[in-house]
């Protein structure tokens, strides 16, 4: 122990030497451990390139004290030399324990081909590959809603297989506990729009359109979106990791082995739990961002409650509040298809699922934007 | 009940993932009642074959054929009626996570019978305490250990009663003491459920115990090099790849270490 404290202390050394003509000596000394600064190769490689004729190396290590793989890797990067210059290596002089390891290294020949090779494609090929690869996902997503079709049509003929109590439990999860975020989330929206609103109509004595402003945007369209966005996130990102950790646990596969489909059995509970409740936390997301823009309203511009109350109920039609809901739903859709197609495809590693839940949140997001867009343009062609 | 009909014979099979192949030209015959093992080293196909037999990965080429009836040329509905008669039970057990042992196990009687929930109930108790598990009935899949899984799984996998079982790995993960008590189970079970049993393993002890045929999946060739009762394949076999499998490298002849 005291030896090797002493001889830990003096760092590794590398002499080289030529006995004979065609033979390398290399005397290794002091301590050879990693993470100390050793000698490196690039000392015996300019003595091969200089010398010409070196068949042999040899080593010896009478002066070394202690040694670790960094001394294996010194003798390995040495044994390339020796294989590429066609020098015999002389492993004798190595400790016996060095030499046992360096045996079993190469006891393995190094498979061919198991490194990834990362051949370099050509700029068209890579866009052909992701043309391919867009169009396989386009049909998988096609297959999905059509799946997801079939089995919503044999729920409407009472032919579907799910347990209630996995409806009546995601309701739960996706209605009634997100209530508080919703809240949260509408009624600052509310007080957003009505403060940004409010600075523009003030200049023109004009703050009792706020109600309007706060109303109209709220029902109409605001409502919707800020819950579907919220839902993208909580609901549809849990419903990819569940359904993700299953495919990686093989629950999936034995649910098709078992002839229960996991359209009906895993999806249909979810897209009806979300196309219930996203309605009815969209009406409930309209009341907080009215309350909202009132707070506003009455707090600070000075309007009179019941004022407040008239204009909102004078400006917000019952069209609007429908067009709100129909956005509604129409998000509860695309939230639990897109949590649920990401959740299927998954990979089977925890990866895969990290994958699948940022996968589901982006497409539920892009999604429910398009969708509006496509709402708000048919509404207005219609003149709705 | 015939002893030598056949039941699955795998026709020609070749399977691949895209355009890389696992296993080619995959030829062989379970018959009735046979506990029938797939074996071979670690990622040489052995699932994936699995995979094949239970209907979860359709084959590039080849048939799967339940009796005289070739199962990916089946309609859906007759796929359904194979499978209904098959139990399969998955490496980690691959219990429903959501659901207590009870309601994973009437699942499947749930799905496919007319019982009532009582009778149900009943099934259930009597096909946990099979699998050495009674009164684990509302444990939830997370609250029971490993070994415990997979006896859940088993159960789960018997409920129907099922002609033929198919397990995957059934020793992966156990101490070998439950280890055999799963073995002695799966015979058991041979015997008084008539069942044939599929069973994808490396365990040496395993194979010899319960199996009376079996094929070898080479990764090297991809394809299989033997096949026939364990037992005899250790006297007969001159490959030296099956012979170094089967003896754990102890008799290895040149070349069988690649």
């Amino acid at each position: 122990m005291n030896s090797s404290m002493e001889a830990s202390s003096a760092a590794g050394e590398l002499s080289i030497s030529r006995p004979s003509d065609n033979t390398l000596l290399l005397r290794l000394a002091g301590s050879w451990k990693m993470g100390q600064a050793l000698p490196s190769a690039n000392e015996v490689e300019k003595q091969i390139e200089s010398g010409p004729g070196i068949e042999r190396i040899a080593f010896d290590t009478k002066e070394l004290s202690v040694w670790d793989t960094g001394l294996l890797t010194f003798v390995i990067k040495v044994r390339n030399l020796c294989s590429q210059g066609e020098i015999q290596l002389d492993s004798q002089g190595l400790p016996e324990g060095a030499r046992q390891l360096l045996a079993l290294a190469s006891a393995v020949p190094e498979k061919k081909g198991a490194r990834g090779e990362t051949v370099r494609e050509s700029f068209l090929s890579q866009v052909g590959e992701d043309a391919i690869a867009f169009a396989r996902s386009s049909r998988e997503m096609l297959d999905f809603i059509g799946e997801a079709s079939i089995a919503f049509f044999r729920f409407l003929t009472g032919r579907a297989q799910f347990r209630r109590s996995d409806l009546i439990l995601i309701i739960q999860e996706s209605g009634a506990q997100a209530l508080p975020i919703v809240s949260l989330i509408s009624l600052l929206v509310g007080l957003i729009l009505a403060f940004i609103g409010a600075v523009q109509l003030m200049l023109f004595g004009a703050q009792i359109y706020v109600a309007d402003l706060v109303g109209i945007a709220m029902v109409r369209v605001m409502g919707a979106i800020m819950t579907g966005i919220i839902m993208t996130g909580r609901t549809g990102a849990s419903f990819a990791a569940q359904l993700g950790t299953m495919q990686v646990n093989e629950e999936i596969d034995a649910l098709k082995t078992l002839g229960v489909s996991p359209m009906e059995f895993l999806v249909l509970p979810r897209m009806l739990a979300l196309v219930l409740m996203m309605p009815l936390l969209c009406l409930y997301a309209n009341l907080m961002g009215i309350l909202g823009g009132f707070i506003v309203g009455v707090g600070m511009l000075d309007l009179g409650l019941m004022e407040y109350y008239n204009q909102t109920k004078a400006g917000v039609g019952l069209d609007d509040l429908a067009i709100g809901l129909f956005h509604g739903l129409v998000f509860g859709v695309l939230v639990a298809l897109a949590g649920c197609l990401r959740g299927l495809q998954c990979g089977r590693s925890a990866s895969a699922v990290g994958d699948a839940t940022t996968s589901a949140v982006v497409t539920g997001i892009v999604s429910i934007i398009v969708a509006t867009a496509i709402i708000t343009v048919l509404c207005n062609v219609l003149g709705i | 009940m015939n002893k030598t009909d056949a039941h699955i014979t795998i026709k020609d099979l070749t399977m691949a993932y895209g355009s890389f192949v696992v296993m080619r030209d995959l030829n062989f015959t379970i018959g009735q009642g046979d506990v029938f093992i797939i074996m071979g080293g670690s990622g040489c196909g052995k699932s994936t074959l699995m995979r094949h037999m239970i209907g979860l990965q359709a084959p590039a080429r080849g048939q799967v054929l339940y009796g005289d009836l070739s199962f990916w040329e089946a309609e859906p509905a007759e796929q359904d009626r194979i499978m209904k008669r098959v139990g399969v039970l998955y490496q980690s057990g691959a219990l429903w996570s959501s659901m207590t042992l009870a309601e994973n196990v009437a699942l499947p009687l749930e799905q496919y019978t007319d019982l009532s929930p009582s009778q149900i109930r009943e099934v259930v108790s009597l096909k946990l305490s099979l699998v050495g598990l009674a009164g684990f009935e509302d444990f939830y899949p997370s609250e029971i250990s490993g070994g415990m899984r997979k006896r859940a799984g088993l159960a789960r996998a018997m409920a129907l009663d099922p002609d033929t079982l198919f397990f995957d790995e059934p020793s992966a993960g156990l101490d070998p003491v439950s280890a055999r008590r799963l073995d002695d189970l799966i015979l058991e079970l041979r015997d008084s459920l008539g069942a044939t049993v599929v069973v994808v393993t490396h365990e040496l002890a395993s194979i010899f115990a319960v199996g009376n045929n079996s094929v070898f999946l080479d990764p090297e060739t991809k394809t299989m090099i033997a096949g026939g009762h364990p037992k005899k394949l250790l006297e007969e076999c001159e490959d030296p790849r099956v012979h170094s499998f089967l003896t754990r490298g102890e008799e290895t002849t040149g070349g069988a270490l690649e």
